[in-house]
């Protein structure tokens, strides 16, 4: 075990060299480009036993390592911004076929205007292709999430990719101590890899032809869709099973931050959910306000059953976006507003719209919006509004 | 309500300077010395952010616009009489 | 200074000077200090010569805030030229420090405490250019130790190991320096 001060993409090419990755593919992109070139240095000096095949675009780093992951190699690759929108279609391919294969995502604005920032949208536009979708909080996060989502993805139960979301620079580009635990006990953590099948040379098989009987297509949707389902308590369990070799376990797909006697609650994803732990721990020492944070850790599968259990005394709800679905509303929000109405619960629920573009937010900000809203629930028993551009500053 | 609508467009229009003062990036200042020059224009030419302009009066052959250059000191490198120093910013 | 909860640093110099490692180099310091720590850059143009910011957070437990640093507890400035051109007062607390390469005392004036060394020569004494420029960040740091009563030993081990070999060693002799000449002024 060794502490290193480590960026978030610096740890994320440590957890794709601990997991002993054998294809590596990208195309260089802000704010991700420093993942690969640290795993192409590891593998320059010998520390890594892998290849990297280089491309000409995103679609095809992915297309590289799907192939490499179809035929039975532990691959990797990582992307962010116009270059994951570019990689959009072969998401569906590798989620469709099955193949277990894992994914960094460095989370930046989409244009135009050009914009290096962090944002969700670009990681939210990949909500309905199938894949696991992860958002760390912090560079130990993204390390460990990247090694437990090898797991996750290679278990027969699941059987789908998975990506881990970092914000740009606030992550990618921040350096923080990060415990990077020795080759062997990640090996004895992560089993040799298993997939559904492998495509090899002298045995014929063809994956996805056009089907002859469209209800056994449907059906592989609908499987992914179980997988999806079924992924729930797997990413629990080697959530456990970290905790038990590491001492440190996050709550499997969700956690929920001092939620045992919160009137009011907040949720988001993502890195600034650190700001937010800041801000509900003030609010409760100076404003007495018994304020909960939602930190959703898997937004898919996304933790319906979690967040209403934690939901079901609560007075009200904010949810803080960091995207936005034009003509609708926040992602994250709409997902929370489905499954506790689902639920049965009926709970004011208001959505802030905040950090877009990279617009910074800072604690202080989180806790106007809190205080002003709280307010208008504790005088009328409802928010004023419920969709909220924030901009920072007074609320 | 239609006068109200009013566009937020991703648009700049072509200006002088849209990265702000870019002369703050310098750390090596270019001075031009009329004396030594011989006026071939290949300062003009090689300056790759056309702050140098050719004004051909008596006291100078050119100018060089000092809120935009960064000193990159391409051309005291490519002037033929070395009529352009390149000195340390500040000095 | 560090008895407080969190000390926000904000490092002031220009593309290619080392603003963002001085600050990682903090960072790494600051863990072998048993200290908790972030650092991050500020991009915008950055480009060599540009004046740019880099920030560093240093506290007693994990550092969970990201946004950027709006109230700075010191500053750090690496050209001596920069206060002309940008506004490095910026958001500085009454209560802070400014810690400047500068050969002799600034003529800026305000609350908070004055701390300058230069590291310009320093960093020449010892060799230490890259494309020209004197590299300031690591006699700056030695200096910066000094300002906010920061365990030297662990800012020499830092930039030992986060540079390494004969320009790790020299950079720590430059750090040094930086710690034993710099002069405070209230």
């Amino acid at each position: 075990m060794a502490v290193k001060p480590l960026t978030g993409n610096y740890a994320a090419a440590w957890a794709a060299r601990r997991a002993r990755v054998k294809v590596v593919a990208a195309f260089p992109i802000t704010p991700q480009t420093t993942i690969v070139e640290k795993l192409a240095q590891f593998i320059e000096r010998g520390e890594l036993d892998a290849k990297i095949i280089r491309v000409e675009s995103e679609h095809s780093a992915l297309a590289a390592v799907y192939g490499a992951a179809a035929g039975g190699a532990r691959a990797f690759t990582a992307t962010g911004s116009h270059g994951l929108m570019y990689m959009h279609e072969m998401l569906w391919w590798v989620a469709g076929s099955r193949v277990p294969l894992v994914m960094a995502v460095a989370m930046r604005t989409l244009g135009p205007p050009w914009n290096i920032w962090t944002d969700h949208s670009d990681a939210m536009d990949q909500r309905d292709t199938g894949w696991l979708i992860m958002f760390a909080e912090h560079n130990q996060e993204v390390f460990d999430e990247l090694i437990k989502m090898f797991k996750v993805t290679e278990d027969e139960k699941v059987y789908l990719p998975g990506i881990v979301n970092l914000d740009a620079f606030i992550l990618s580009h921040t350096t923080e101590p990060v415990d990077i635990p020795d080759q062997e006990v990640i090996d004895s953590f992560l089993p040799p890899r298993k997939q559904p099948y492998v495509m090899k040379a002298g045995n014929g098989l063809t994956m996805g032809n056009i089907p002859k009987d469209l209800r056994e297509n449907m059906e592989m949707r609908e499987d992914i869709f179980r997988a999806q389902e079924r992924a729930k308590r797997v990413i629990e369990e080697v959530d456990e099973e970290w905790y038990r070799l590491t001492g440190r376990r996050y709550g499997g797909l969700i956690e929920c931050y001092r939620c045992e006697d919160a009137d009011h609650y907040i949720a988001g994803v993502g890195a600034w959910v650190g700001d937010m732990r800041e801000a509900v721990d003030r609010l409760r020492s100076e404003n007495g306000l018994r304020v909960g944070l939602l930190k959703i850790r898997y937004f898919r599968p996304f933790p319906r059953e979690e967040i209403s259990k934690w939901l079901s005394n609560a007075k009200s709800l904010i949810v803080f976006d960091r995207s936005v679905s034009p003509g609708s509303a926040g992602p994250l929000f709409l997902d929370v507003v489905t499954h506790t109405t689902l639920a049965g619960l009926r709970l004011p629920i208001k959505n802030v719209l905040a950090g877009l573009t990279g617009l910074d937010v800072t604690y202080e900000d989180i806790e106007n919006v809190v205080l002003k809203s709280v307010g208008e629930v504790e005088e009328s028993g409802t928010f004023r509004n419920f969709i909220e551009w924030h901009y920072g500053g007074e609320a | 309500m239609s006068d109200e609508v009013k566009q937020v467009l991703p648009l700049a229009k072509p200006m002088e300077g849209v990265s702000g003062k870019t002369g703050t990036w310098r750390v090596t200042k270019p001075v031009f010395h009329n004396d030594k020059c011989v006026k071939c224009r290949l300062c003009w030419l090689y300056c790759p952010e056309s702050v140098i302009e050719i004004v051909d009066r008596e006291d100078a052959f050119i100018t060089i616009n000092y809120d935009y250059c960064k000193g990159c000191g391409i051309c005291s490198d490519v002037c033929p009489t070395k009529a352009i120093d390149l000195v340390p910013e500040g000095e | 200074m560090l008895n407080k909860g969190l000390t926000e640093i904000r490092f002031h110099g220009r593309g290619g000077q080392g603003a963002v490692t001085a600050a990682n180099i903090l960072v790494v310091a600051a863990y072998k200090a048993g200290l908790w720590g972030t650092a991050f850059p500020h991009f915008g143009a950055e480009r060599r010569g540009a004046p740019v910011t880099a920030f560093a957070r240093i506290s007693k437990r994990r550092v969970r805030v990201r946004s950027m640093i709006r109230h700075p507890d010191v500053i750090v400035v690496l050209d001596p030229a920069l206060p002309k051109l940008v506004n490095v007062f910026e958001g500085l607390r009454d209560d802070g420090r400014v810690v400047i390469n500068s050969p002799k005392r600034p003529d800026f004036r305000g609350p908070w405490m004055t701390c300058y060394v230069d590291a310009s020569k320093i960093a020449l004494d010892y060799g230490l250019v890259m494309a020209g420029w004197p590299l300031v960040n690591t006699a700056i740091l030695g200096a910066l130790a000094k300002a906010i009563d920061f365990p030297m030993k662990h800012v020499t081990e830092g930039i030992q190991e986060y540079i390494g070999g004969v320009s790790g060693r020299k950079n720590a002799a430059a750090a040094e320096k930086g710690f034993s000449e710099v002069v405070c002024v209230e």
